[in-house]
């Protein structure tokens, strides 16, 4: 399999849910607040000027608090949810417009969806429902089981494909789910709080097997989530939503180093910054001389691993080198107490 | 003050020229088109006759044997299949196994016809909600007015016999069908449209592959309705020639034959219980995987 190269480019999207939304998009393109077109006209401000490049191949996050409009978002997408106005840019095509018949096609190719509660159906088997997609592409029965049952064993699910979904854990369930929508082969995957209805275990163990997965895939991913944690763990780029307007768009770094404002503040506030920030985010410029004896660590190290490594060995600072062993920082513990204690120290130059 | 008391009605002149108007009409279209009439509800009626000819026809041990069958099949249980069988000697036990078979068929073929309008009627109902809000008033005005009243008309167009026994029994019992096939659709969980619709499934392949299977305990149970209504008026559709057990209850009315009231009643209330386990355990069937029942 290779990698997907299908970026997701979202332009000037806006939706407001209502009798007549297109009787506001104008005034709410000039400012409108989403409390006064509520309060004042009835209408309820779902997107509101948004404005994200999906990497292709990468894992996309979209964050923000319950009713901020993720799943509004990601229904556009693969347009579940026809918009008010904007237009979503897929392989060279605009979601936003495509006449019926395209876009259903363009679901049954290219899209896949996995859900918050599952959806799956209940009067099918475990490999039955796996094969659905398939199905409704009309795939021949023998290549889509043969195709399904890869894809069972790949989740773990092998022994259970003749089961019904009743007779499965939530986990196993949303293994189902994720496996019919892998079985689709499709280079997008929608996932839209995937994991919020599992036990934190299972949710760990999910997000593990999401990332080997993506690691061998590497589809565009779009993935729904309220929880930071889960966030930062997966988001190569996660944008932050609040009342359906983007508040913040990065990587985790980003958010964690800079956030831009109070909303995010408070959102980062309890999260184990050791856990997510990253050597490189934090180290100051190679010193021109004096490196010594220093130890080194890799880029791409979390401030908890170095911060161990260095406090087991005689030095407080250590270099900062890339794959290939180039130095690129120095990184210091200090430096990394001071990035663990509080957002607002770290963010300051 | 006299107009308090007396309620100011329609001319009465006006309201015996309407009424003759349509009963003038009424007979008028039974006159010139009685034969097209006819002629148009012929196949109908060698279908009635050809599913009564087999049933009082075929050799008793083998319809037994054949129901107990389509009971094992339906509900995977002995307990069912006996209770069938044994309904089924009982009643013959009485003397009463051709009117049974009479009644059967006639309700069986009601079943048959409520179900192939009814579905596809309830399907309507549920996509095209302005088709929905007409039909649900007059499924309303069906399932309240009272039998005999339709019965006029019918009777007047077709005269007395088969035809029209089964017109007025499928009148009467295809409601709960057409009802229940909408609400079972309406009722499938939106997560799962949505996820029928997001990897891209036709109007037709979500139809069949989505919604109908998962409303099919709804379905069912508004099958179940259908045919213990049909059952229900049997002994009414006999008025009006049709034969069988509900004819024998008509007798015995007239005539006040208590226990032959009660033979035949007993009957019914037998052919009841074996349409209905058949199909409450057909139904229970097909809800194991879906969570609302284990076993
Ligand atoms: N069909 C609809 N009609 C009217 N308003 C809607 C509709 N769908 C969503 N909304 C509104 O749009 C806003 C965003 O809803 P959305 O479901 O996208 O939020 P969400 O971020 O997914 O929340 P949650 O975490 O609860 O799933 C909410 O204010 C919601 O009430
Ligand atoms: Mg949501």
């Amino acid at each position: 399999m290779t990698k997907s190269d299908t970026t997701i480019e979202i332009r000037d999207l806006y939706k407001i849910f209502g009798a007549t939304p297109a009787k506001f998009v104008g005034a709410v393109k000039s400012g409108m607040s989403k409390a006064e077109l509520g309060k004042d006209h009835g209408h309820i401000l779902g997107l509101n000027n948004i404005n994200i490049s999906m990497p292709a191949g990468k894992i996309q996050v979209v964050m923000g608090l319950s009713g901020s409009g993720k799943s509004t978002l990601i229904r556009h997408i693969n347009r579940l949810i026809e918009p008010t106005s904007g237009s979503i840019m897929i392989d060279g095509r605009n979601i936003l417009e495509m006449p019926p018949l395209e876009l259903r096609d363009f679901r049954r190719q290219h899209t896949a969806m996995v859900f918050q509660r599952f959806a799956l159906l209940p009067h099918r088997t475990v490999i039955d429902n796996v094969t659905f997609g398939l199905e409704i592409r009309g795939v021949e029965k023998a290549k889509a089981r043969e195709s399904g049952m890869r894809w069972i064993e790949r989740v773990g699910l092998q022994g259970f494909e003749n089961r019904y979904p009743s007779e499965l854990s939530g986990g196993m369930q949303q293994r189902v789910g994720l496996a019919r929508a892998l079985s689709n082969d499709a280079s997008i995957l929608l996932m839209d709080e995937a994991y919020s209805a599992l036990d934190p275990l299972i949710r760990t163990d999910m997000q593990s097997m999401l990332l080997d997965l993506q690691a061998e895939l590497k589809k565009t991913i779009v993935f729904i989530t309220h929880d930071l944690d889960e966030a930062l763990r997966l988001g190569d780029k996660i944008v932050i939503l609040r009342d359906g307007s983007i508040i913040q768009q990065g990587n985790s770094q980003d958010i964690l180093l800079n956030p831009a404002d109070d909303y995010i503040q408070r959102f980062i506030k309890d999260v184990n910054r050791g856990r997510f920030l990253k050597v490189e985010a934090v180290m100051e410029a190679l010193p021109a001389t004096g490196l010594g004896s220093l130890p080194s660590v890799k880029s791409g190290t979390t401030l908890e691993v170095a911060a161990k490594e260095l406090t087991a060995s005689p030095h407080d600072s250590a270099i900062v080198a890339d794959a290939a062993g180039k130095p690129l920082g120095l990184i210091s513990l200090r430096q990394i107490t001071a990035a663990l204690s509080s957002a607002v120290e770290a963010s300051a130059p | 003050m006299d107009w308090l008391f007396k309620f100011p009605q329609i001319d009465p002149d006006s309201l015996l020229a309407v009424k003759r108007l349509t009963d003038g009409s009424l007979r008028a279209l039974t006159r010139n088109y009685g034969d097209a009439i006819e002629n148009f509800f012929y196949p109908l009626q060698q279908v009635l006759i050809f599913f009564e000819d087999v049933m009082t026809g075929a050799p008793w041990p083998l319809v037994i044997l054949v129901l107990a069958v389509i009971a094992w099949f339906a509900a995977h249980r002995w307990s069912v299949v006996s209770a069938v069988a044994g309904t089924l000697i009982a009643i013959g036990l009485i003397g009463l196994w051709n009117d049974a078979m009479k009644t059967i068929s006639l309700v069986f073929t009601a079943t048959i016809f409520s179900i192939a309008i009814g579905i596809p009627l309830g399907i309507l109902m549920n996509r095209y909600k302005r088709v929905g809000r007409v039909m649900q008033s007059v499924l309303d005005v069906m399932q309240t007015m009272p039998p005999f009243v339709y019965l006029i008309p019918v009777v007047m167009l077709l005269g007395i016999g088969r035809v029209p026994g089964f017109i007025a029994v499928v009148i009467y019992a295809i409601p709960p069908i057409i009802r229940l096939t909408d609400l079972g659709i309406r009722l499938v969980d939106k997560e799962v449209l949505e996820a029928a619709d997001a990897y891209g499934c036709s109007r037709s392949q979500k139809l069949w592959k989505v919604q109908i299977p998962l409303a099919m305990p709804t379905i069912m149970a508004g099958i179940n309705q259908t045919i213990m209504m049909a059952l229900g008026m049997v002994v009414i559709a006999s008025m009006i020639g049709v034969q069988g057990l509900g004819l024998n209850v008509l007798q015995a009315i007239a005539n006040q034959y208590f226990t032959q009231g009660i033979f035949n009643g007993f009957a019914i209330v037998g052919i009841a219980i074996i349409f209905d386990r058949i199909s409450q355990a057909y139904g229970d069937r097909l809800q194991k995987h879906r969570g609302a029942t284990h076993d």
